[in-house]
């Protein structure tokens, strides 16, 4: 994968994660961690290889097929993404609306998941009234409210506490325990030896094995 | 302080940020561009109308110049005339003009003082039409050579085919017009479409990655200018109404501009439709406008 006419961000890379799998995904600063999510959540089209997910070559899907394809990936950005002109509760909604559900069908699941990442008492806040902490566990709510098929996340609990971390860590778990593939980004190096979950690492662009880590079996 | 949230009561809030600065000028231009073309409407109606009414007169009249000749009088030759052209078949009345309205049409020319009573001048004479079936100026002029007099018959065609063709200009120039200003308003909502997108990209982005088709986020844009575009039509539409209804009240004792304009209350409800009219472009060029844009997005 490449930008441009730039050196290739990734290169030589071949993995397989089964499905309901868990993943951590490490790397320093530039090594292509999130390059590598967006390949796999359709942002970017990579320059070269080949790229399937459920069993479809992302190459031959069509630009059609590429919502439905979205729909059952989960994201949480590091840059959250989140709309700043809906409140928290709006937000956090975005993909049941998305997938043309009516309000009395996900009310309820929207308030139940809110509560549970601690924004229960938030809901009517607009996004930049909102600290760190709280925007990054309203793009997770937002990411897993639809129990997608694969979970990806950049940097989850970067910004955090402690407590908080190990809260969405066991989300993510349960998540993955009802089938979704989750694979996370993170420098949390705590967090990932806590979980004892399978690491991909990367270092300039290229799978390596962990340091401090057993090599993982996908790759 | 604590704001009561209620999620039973909870509904989705519109997923484009609401207008700001750049959306009140276009909804000025939009108002402007729908006051105009309502005016223009007007206009055109009340033109199309005058110059029906001109041909209407036109063609129901004409006008016989007889010349005396041989030991005939001028008003022995006009009753003669007279007679021939009353016989027509779809002639509804002749009158012949007196000395005294014939001197007054040829005063611009020799003054006040008329022409000598022996001067043998020719003699006009008037003709009404039948409205229904009007005599032709052959007709009358066959007529009147049957009668072996010496006359002209101006049955006016070449003012009204002169005044079709005002009339016809007019209401291409009208037309035209409208479609200027529709064209006008599909590039401006284009513009304003590729704007909206391009100033609401994280928006867009943000719901193409949960999944949104091309389809829902144009709907979005289509939705909020078509919504956009009708009230502001309507505001100006309103606003060519007020202005179409001023100008005939004013001009109701000015006979001469409301012979030139004759604007009828039936006229001014030509802008009515421009809302919906206007909605229905400003919903079709967003879509096209979207999706074409959003077809370049991975």
């Amino acid at each position: 994968m490449r930008y441009g006419r730039e050196a290739e961000v990734l290169k030589d890379i071949s993995f397989e994660l089964p499905r309901g799998s868990f993943h951590f995904l490490t790397g320093a600063s530039g090594s292509g961690k999130s390059t590598l999510l967006k390949l796999i959540y359709l942002a970017e089209q990579a320059s070269r290889g080949r790229i399937e997910i459920f069993g479809q070559d992302l190459a031959l899907l069509k630009r059609a097929e590429r919502p439905m394809m979205r729909r059952r990936i989960g994201v949480v950005f590091q840059e959250f993404r989140l709309l700043d002109h809906l409140n928290v509760f709006d937000n956090a909604a975005l993909a049941p609306r998305i997938d043309g559900r009516k309000p009395a069908g996900y009310r309820s699941d929207v308030a139940d998941l809110l509560g549970w990442v601690g924004l229960g008492e938030r809901m009517h806040a607009m996004p930049p009234a909102l600290s760190g902490g709280e925007k990054q566990r309203l793009a997770i709510a937002r990411a897993v409210i639809n129990r997608p098929d694969i979970l990806l996340a950049d940097e989850p609990t970067g910004n955090v506490d402690e407590a908080m971390g190990l809260r969405i860590l066991r989300l993510f778990l349960e998540l993955n325990r009802v089938g979704a593939t989750v694979l996370i980004a993170s420098h949390d190096t705590d967090l990932v030896a806590r979980s004892g979950m399978p690491v991909l690492h990367l270092e300039a662009g290229r799978l390596a094995p962990a340091p401090g880590f057993a090599p993982d079996a996908a790759t | 302080m604590s704001l009561a949230f209620d999620p039973e009561r909870w509904w989705p809030a519109p997923l484009l940020p609401r207008r700001d600065g750049r959306g009140l000028a276009l909804l000025f231009v939009i108002a402007a561009l729908s006051f105009l073309a309502g005016l223009a409407a007007v206009g055109a109606l009340a033109g199309e109308r005058a110059a029906a009414g001109w041909r209407s007169e036109l063609t129901g009249s004409a006008t016989v110049i007889v010349r005396p000749q041989g030991s005939d009088t001028p008003d022995e030759a006009a009753a003669r005339a007279e007679e021939a052209v009353a016989g027509v078949k779809g002639v509804a009345q002749a009158l012949p003009l007196d000395n005294a309205k014939t001197a007054a049409l040829l005063a611009p020319w020799i003054g006040p003082g008329g022409l000598p009573a022996d001067l043998p001048t020719p003699r006009l004479i008037a003709v009404e039409l039948d409205p229904k079936a009007p005599a032709t100026g052959d007709a009358l002029r066959q007529a009147l050579k049957d009668e072996g007099l010496d006359a002209d018959v101006d049955d006016h065609s070449r003012w009204a085919a002169q005044i079709m063709r005002a009339g016809a200009a007019v209401a291409a120039i009208g037309a035209g017009f409208f479609a200027l200003i529709l064209s006008t308003l599909g590039a401006v909502i284009a513009f304003a479409t590729r704007e909206g997108l391009a100033a609401r990209r994280e928006v867009v982005e943000a719901l193409h990655l949960a999944g949104a088709t091309d389809g829902f986020i144009a709907r979005l844009f289509q939705a909020r200018f078509a919504r956009s575009v009708a009230q502001a039509a309507l505001v100006g539409a309103v606003l060519a109404i007020g202005a179409a209804a001023a100008v005939k009240l004013s001009s109701a004792g000015d006979e001469q501009l409301t012979a030139l304009l004759p604007i009828a209350w039936s006229d001014l409800a030509a802008p009515a439709p421009f809302p919906v009219l206007g909605a229905l472009v400003a919903a079709v060029t967003a879509r096209l406008t979207a999706m074409a844009a959003l077809a370049g997005k991975p």
